[in-house]
């Protein structure tokens, strides 16, 4: 196992904590099965794979994104891994700055690499990426089912001070999925093959039962025969549903 | 957030993501910071290829960098070229935008950075 990122300097009043979801995340990218993956597809000595970018929608703490970043020789077999963070919430976004710090440090400290952070920008899901520029993409998404969406705060509204509702709405912001949980998940999966690189694209998100993930991974199969999908890990079991799972698209 | 991000972010106004104009962003005002990382030439054989070349000259001009070479340098040239290197080194891997702006020069908008984070979200009459 590979050691989790520490997060205790975030302030979880307003930044999502990591959980069972974010450490399904964590188990997934360190599987045997999913180094293989990336390594098979991103190899550094395929001629012409340059170095990859790893990009996290949703980075909260910056738990997954500082973990893909410390570990990505080991995830990657390669160091030259460019990573790089968006979330919504700007207390997320100075936490992961924050996260990655300590991990690559951490890996200093023990004579190990890191891959390069780019840094983490303030935005709506896949909104501020050029078009076909990411190769992995990775989003723990507001997966709960909820009457509502929680409204994106406003340009105004992201200033430093902060009241006691700004925080939970920003708290309603990390797990509020609206309709079936996936208001916000299917928003970025219409966004999919536009900013995922055509060739060696490929993207995981996390789905809980209630998501119907088998109607989402249908609903990915429609997109034809230059797209693959798969359930790569999960979770929980609960009267026979498993509660959570990774699915990992990818370009074929 | 590092001088390099540039080169994979665009506007996030959807009418502007078609114009090429939305690409890249306009550094405005902005002050610089860098930090020193060891210089690995692995690093930069594999990430040079894959950028923009013409839009990392026009950020790179556009914060008072001195000229970039016209087209990305093979990595036979930059082994014979340790200036070239290390400015490159520099400015890729060492330069941090901390404060300023970003500007899409399609729609106008003007997207602020504080503290390394740049913000994205647009104002109602944007989205
Ligand atoms: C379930 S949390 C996951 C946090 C972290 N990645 C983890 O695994 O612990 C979802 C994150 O997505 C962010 N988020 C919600 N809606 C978003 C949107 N439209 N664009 C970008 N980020 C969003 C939230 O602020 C929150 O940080
Ligand atoms: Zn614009």
């Amino acid at each position: 196992m590979l050691p989790t990122p520490s997060t205790s300097h975030v302030a979880f009043e307003r930044v999502y904590e990591p959980a069972e979801d974010s450490y399904l995340l964590l188990d997934t990218l360190s599987s045997e099965a999913e180094k293989a993956f990336l390594q098979r597809r991103f190899s550094s000595t395929l001629t012409g794979v340059l170095s990859p970018l790893v990009v996290e929608i949703g980075t909260g703490s910056g738990v997954v994104l500082s973990f893909v970043d410390a570990h990505a020789e080991t995830i990657f077999g390669r160091e030259d891994v460019l990573t790089a963070g968006i979330d919504v919430n700007r207390f997320a976004c100075e936490a992961t700055v924050q996260t990655v710090k300590v991990a690559e440090q951490e890996q200093v400290v023990q004579g190990k690499t890191s891959g390069i952070y780019l840094g983490n920008v303030v935005g709506d899901l896949a909104g501020p990426l050029r078009s076909s520029t990411v190769d992995v993409l990775i989003f723990n998404p507001p997966y709960v089912p909820t009457p509502d969406l929680p409204e994106l705060p406003a340009l105004s509204n992201t200033a430093a001070n902060s009241s006691f509702e700004d925080d939970s709405h920003l708290l309603a912001l990390s797990y509020a999925g609206g309709a079936d949980g996936m208001e916000t998940t299917n928003r970025l999966l219409d966004s999919l093959p536009g900013i995922l690189n055509s060739d060696r694209g490929c993207a995981y998100i996390l789905l809980c039962a209630q998501n119907k993930p088998e109607d989402v991974k249908q609903r990915i199969r429609s997109w034809g025969r230059k797209w693959g999908v798969e359930t790569v890990r999960s979770s929980g079991m609960k009267a026979g549903w498993e509660k959570l799972q990774i699915i990992r698209i990818f370009r074929t | 957030m590092k001088l390099l991000t540039l080169n994979f972010l665009t506007c996030a106004v959807k009418s502007c993501k078609s114009t090429s104009a939305s690409f890249p962003l306009h550094p405005k005002d902005c002050e610089l910071v860098s930090d020193t990382l060891k210089s690995d030439p692995k690093l930069l054989f594999n990430i040079l290829p894959r950028l923009d070349w013409s839009a990392l000259s026009t950020t790179a001009s556009e914060l008072g960098f001195p000229g970039l070479p016209p087209s990305a340098p093979t990595k036979e040239e930059l082994e014979a070229n340790e200036k070239l290197f290390h400015d490159l080194h520099t400015l890729l891997l060492e330069t941090h935008i901390s404060e300023g702006s970003l500007v899409c020069a399609n729609c106008g908008h003007s997207y602020k950075i504080k503290e390394g984070i740049a913000n994205f979200l647009l104002p109602n009459h944007l989205v």
